[in-house]
C-alpha cells in the first residue's frame, strides 16, 4: 500500500460490498436486489482499480474495468429483463423472514472474522485486514440461496458468492494471473446467461420462477 | 504439439458438427474424433511413461503420465458415448422429438464438453484446470435439459445452480493457495503452475492450505458428487440423455477427482498426510451411506445407477485418503474400469428406455427373456459393477482395500465393506427384477442390432482383460501414481 488515503478507499469500497450483500437479504422487490447487485459490482471493480493504481499494476487496472462493465452493468441488465418478465416480482414468502436474515447476516460476518484469521494473519497489509468482509459476502450469498424461494433470487445469491470471492482475489493476492481472472469472469458470465435461458423457459413451462415449482424430481 | 491436436481435433469437430445440418455421417464424425483422441491419447502415455513430461505453449499444457492416463480413460468412454449418441439422435429425429438443427447442437456440445474435459487433464495450471471444469458444467447443463421435458429443465437447474456453488468454492480455494504460494520466499515467481506450487508445497503457510483444501475438497467434491453436495447427481444423470449420462457418470465425476488428487498432492507436502486423509475419509464414508440408503428402495434404473456412481467416488475417495503409490495405482485403475462398466450400464438403459418408454424398475421385467442381447449385456455391466472377478474392479477394490489397511485405515475400510455389502444386496435384488423372470404369453424375444451391442461388449471385453493381465496399463499406472504420491 502506498499510503493511508488507499486504505481508507478500500475500507470503503469493500464496505459498499458488504452492505450491497446485506440489502439483498433486506429488500423483497427483486429489482432493488438487482440494483444493489449492480452498485456491488462497480465497488468491486473499484476496489481493483484502486490496488491497480496502487501498485501500478496495468493489467489489475484493466481487469478492474471489465469487472465493473460485466458486474455491474451487463449482469444487471440481464437480470432486470428477467424481473421485468416476471409477473410477481417480489419475494413475498422468503423461507427466512428478513428479520431473521439479517440477524443471520451478522452472524455470518462474525463466522468469516473467525474463519479468515489464519488468512489475515499471512497478508499483514492495510487490504490484507479487509478479506473477512469478502468471505462474509460469500456467506451471505449461500445464505440467500438457501432461504429464498424465487429462481431469481438463486442467481443474485450465486453472485453473491462470485463476488465475496473475487473480492478475497483482489484483496490478498492483487488479482489472480490474468488468464485466470478472465476464464473465471468469463464462466460466471456464462453460468448467469445460462441460468437465465432456463429461468425464461421454466417460466414459459411452469408459469412462476419460483423454486417451489421444482418438485418432479424425487427419490 | 501432439498435446495441442488432441485439443484441437474435437474442438474443430464440434464447430463442423455445428454448421453442418446433422446426417449420420456427421454423427460418425464426431465419433472418428474422438478416436483420434484416444489414439493421441495412447501415443502420449507411450512417450512420457517413462520418458520426460511433454509440454507446449510455455507450460499452459502439460502432460505427464496422469494426465496421459485421464486422456485416454476421456478417449475409450468418449468413443462408445459417441457412437451410441448416432443412434440416440436418429432415434429423436425418427420420433419427432428433436430436430436436426437440435440434434447439431447436442454433436458440438458433446464435442465441446469432451474438449474441456482433456483441458482440465491437460492443463499445466491449476487456474486453468479450473476454468475448464467450470467449463463442463456449463456445456452439460444444456446437454441435461436437452429433451425440453419438466423434469430435464429441473434437473439442469438444481445442476448448475449447486454445482456453480461448488466449483465457485473451488474456486477461492484456488487462490488462497496462490496465496500461500505467494508469500513463499521470491514473491514474482509465485504463479499457479502445478510444478512451481509442487516446487514450494512444503514451504506453504499450514493454516491457509488447511482451508483451501477444505474448500478445493468441498468444491471440486461437489463436482465428484461426494456427500454432502451430491443432490445434484441423481436427477442430473437420471434425466440427460443416455450418452451424456454414461459421460458424466464415466469420465466427468473422475476428471473432477483428478482435480482433487492435484491438489492433495499439494496439501500432503505443506501439512502431512495427516488432514488431507481426514476430510477425504469422512468424504468418502458420508457417500457411501448416502449411496446406500438411497440405493435400498430405488424406484428408477436410472437413478440407481447415478447413486451407484455417488458409491464408487465414496470408494475413490478412501482409496486416495490411503494415498501410497499402491492406493493410487489401484485408484486410477477404479477410474478406468469404473468408467466402462457404468458406460456401458448407462448406455444400455438409454436403449431399454427407448424400447420400454419407462424408467421405473416396476415397470420393467425378464429382459433377458424378452430383449436377451440388451438384457445380457446389463447383467454382465452389472456384475463388473458390483466387483465381481475377472472385471477390474474387483482388482482395484481388493488394492484399495489392502492399501487403506496398511496405513492404518483399516477402519474405514471395515465400515466401507459393510456399505458395499448394503448396495451390493440392493443392486441385486433391483438387477434381478429387471432381468429375470419368464416372458409374458406369446411375446417374442428381440433382437438388438449389432451396431448397438459389439462396442458394449468389446468394453465389458476391455474391462474384463483389464481385471487379468496388467500390460498394457500396468506400468502407466504406477509412472501416474508416482506423479501424486510418493
Amino acid at each position: 500500500m502506498s499510503g493511508p488515503a488507499d486504505g481508507s478507499a478500500l475500507e470503503l469500497l469493500s464496505g459498499v460490498v458488504l452492505v450491497c450483500a446485506v440489502v439483498t437479504l433486506w429488500r423483497r422487490s427483486l429489482s432493488a436486489i438487482v440494483k444493489a447487485l449492480g452498485v456491488q459490482g462497480v465497488a468491486l471493480g473499484a476496489v481493483a482499480l484502486v490496488l491497480g493504481v496502487a501498485h501500478d499494476d496495468g493489467v489489475l487496472i484493466a481487469v478492474g474495468c471489465l469487472v465493473v462493465m460485466a458486474k455491474g452493468l451487463a449482469i444487471p441488465a440481464l437480470l432486470g429483463r428477467v424481473v421485468a418478465g416476471d409477473p410477481d416480482s417480489r419475494e413475498t414468502a422468503p423461507v427466512v423472514n428478513v428479520p431473521a436474515s439479517l440477524v443471520a447476516a451478522g452472524a455470518l460476518t462474525f463466522l468469516a472474522y473467525g474463519a479468515t484469521a489464519p488468512v489475515v494473519a499471512l497478508v499483514p497489509t492495510a487490504a490484507g485486514r479487509l478479506i473477512p468482509l469478502g468471505f462474509a459476502t460469500l456467506l451471505i450469498g449461500f445464505f440467500a440461496m438457501a432461504a429464498r424461494r424465487k429462481a431469481v433470487s438463486q442467481i443474485t445469491g450465486l453472485l453473491l458468492v462470485d463476488n465475496g470471492i473475487a473480492l478475497v482475489a483482489f484483496l490478498a493476492t492483487a488479482g489472480v494471473p490474468l488468464l485466470v481472472e478472465l476464464g473465471a469472469s468469463l464462466d460466471v458470465l456464462l453460468a448467469v446467461v445460462v441460468l437465465r435461458v432456463l429461468a425464461v423457459r421454466m417460466t414459459s413451462k411452469f408459469g412462476a420462477l419460483d423454486l417451489d415449482q421444482l418438485r418432479e424430481l424425487h427419490d | 504439439m501432439l498435446a495441442l491436436a488432441v485439443l484441437v481435433v474435437p474442438f474443430a469437430a464440434g464447430v463442423v458438427v455445428a454448421a453442418v445440418p446433422w446426417r449420420r455421417g456427421i454423427g460418425w464424425l464426431g465419433t472418428a474424433s474422438i478416436g483420434a483422441v484416444l489414439a493421441g491419447g495412447i501415443v502420449l502415455a507411450a512417450r512420457v511413461v517413462h520418458g520426460p513430461v511433454v509440454t507446449a505453449f510455455g507450460g499452459v499444457l502439460r502432460v505427464d503420465a496422469l494426465s496421459a492416463f485421464m486422456v485416454v480413460v476421456i478417449g475409450t468412454i468418449g468413443v462408445l458415448a459417441t457412437w451410441q449418441s448416432v443412434r440416440y439422435l436418429s432415434a429423436e429425429i425418427a420420433g419427432g422429438r428433436s430436430s436436426r438443427r437440435h440434434a447439431s447442437l447436442y454433436g458440438a456440445l458433446v464435442q465441446g464438453f469432451i474438449t474441456a474435459m482433456l483441458l482440465a487433464v491437460l492443463a499445466g495450471n491449476v487456474g486453468v484446470m479450473w476454468v475448464a471444469v467450470e467449463a463442463t458444467t456449463v456445456i452439460t447443463t444444456f446437454l441435461v435439459g436437452f429433451r425440453g421435458t419438466r423434469g430435464s429443465l429441473e434437473a439442469s437447474w438444481k445442476y448448475l445452480v449447486i454445482c456453480s456453488v461448488g466449483i465457485a468454492m473451488a474456486f477461492l480455494g484456488t487462490v488462497l493457495v496462490y496465496l500461500a504460494a505467494l508469500h513463499v520466499g521470491h514473491h514474482q515467481h509465485a504463479n499457479l503452475d502445478w510444478t512451481s506450487l509442487m516446487a514450494v508445497s512444503r514451504h506453504l503457510d499450514p493454516g491457509v492450505l488447511r482451508l483451501a483444501f477444505a474448500l478445493l475438497v468441498l468444491g471440486y467434491g461437489t463436482k465428484v458428487g461426494l456427500a454432502p453436495m451430491h443432490s445434484w447427481l441423481p436427477d442430473a444423470h437420471g434425466q440427460a440423455p443416455a450418452p451424456v449420462s454414461a459421460l458424466m457418470s464415466g469420465v466427468l465425476l473422475t476428471v473432477a477427482f483428478y482435480a482433487l488428487l492435484r491438489f492433495k498432492a499439494i496439501a500432503d507436502g505443506a501439512l502431512g498426510p495427516a488432514f488431507p486423509r481426514v476430510l477425504l475419509v469422512a468424504a468418502g464414508l458420508v457417500s457411501l451411506a448416502v449411496a446406500a440408503t438411497m440405493l435400498v428402495a430405488q424406484r428408477d434404473y436410472k437413478r440407481m445407477l447415478a447413486y451407484s456412481s455417488m458409491e464408487h467416488m465414496g470408494l475413490l475417495a478412501l482409496g486416495a485418503a490411503a494415498g501410497t503409490p499402491l492406493a493410487i495405482a489401484a485408484v486410477l485403475l477404479h477410474v478406468l474400469g469404473h468408467g466402462l462398466a457404468k458406460g456401458v450400464l448407462f448406455l444400455t438403459s438409454g436403449e431399454i428406455l427407448a424400447a420400454e418408454g419407462t424408467s421405473e424398475i416396476a415397470q420393467v421385467k425378464a429382459l433377458l427373456s424378452r430383449r436377451p442381447a440388451l438384457g445380457a449385456i446389463f447383467g454382465v455391466g452389472l456384475v463388473a459393477l458390483l466387483g465381481f472377478p475377472p472385471f477390474s474392479l474387483f482388482v482395484s477394490e481388493l488394492n484399495m482395500l489392502r492399501a487403506e489397511f496398511q496405513v492404518g485405515l483399516g477402519w474405514a475400510g471395515a465400515i466401507s465393506l459393510v456399505l458395499v455389502a448394503v448396495i451390493f444386496a440392493s443392486l441385486v435384488s433391483h438387477g434381478r427384477h429387471l432381468l429375470l423372470g419368464a416372458a409374458p404369453e406369446g411375446e417374442e424375444a428381440r433382437a438388438t442390432p449389432a451396431v448397438v451391442t459389439v462396442p458394449l461388449i468389446g468394453a465389458l471385453l476391455l474391462c474384463a482383460a483389464l481385471g487379468v493381465v496388467a500390460w498394457p496399463l500396468g506400468g502407466l499406472l504406477h509412472a501416474a501414481a508416482r506423479v501424486v504420491a510418493r
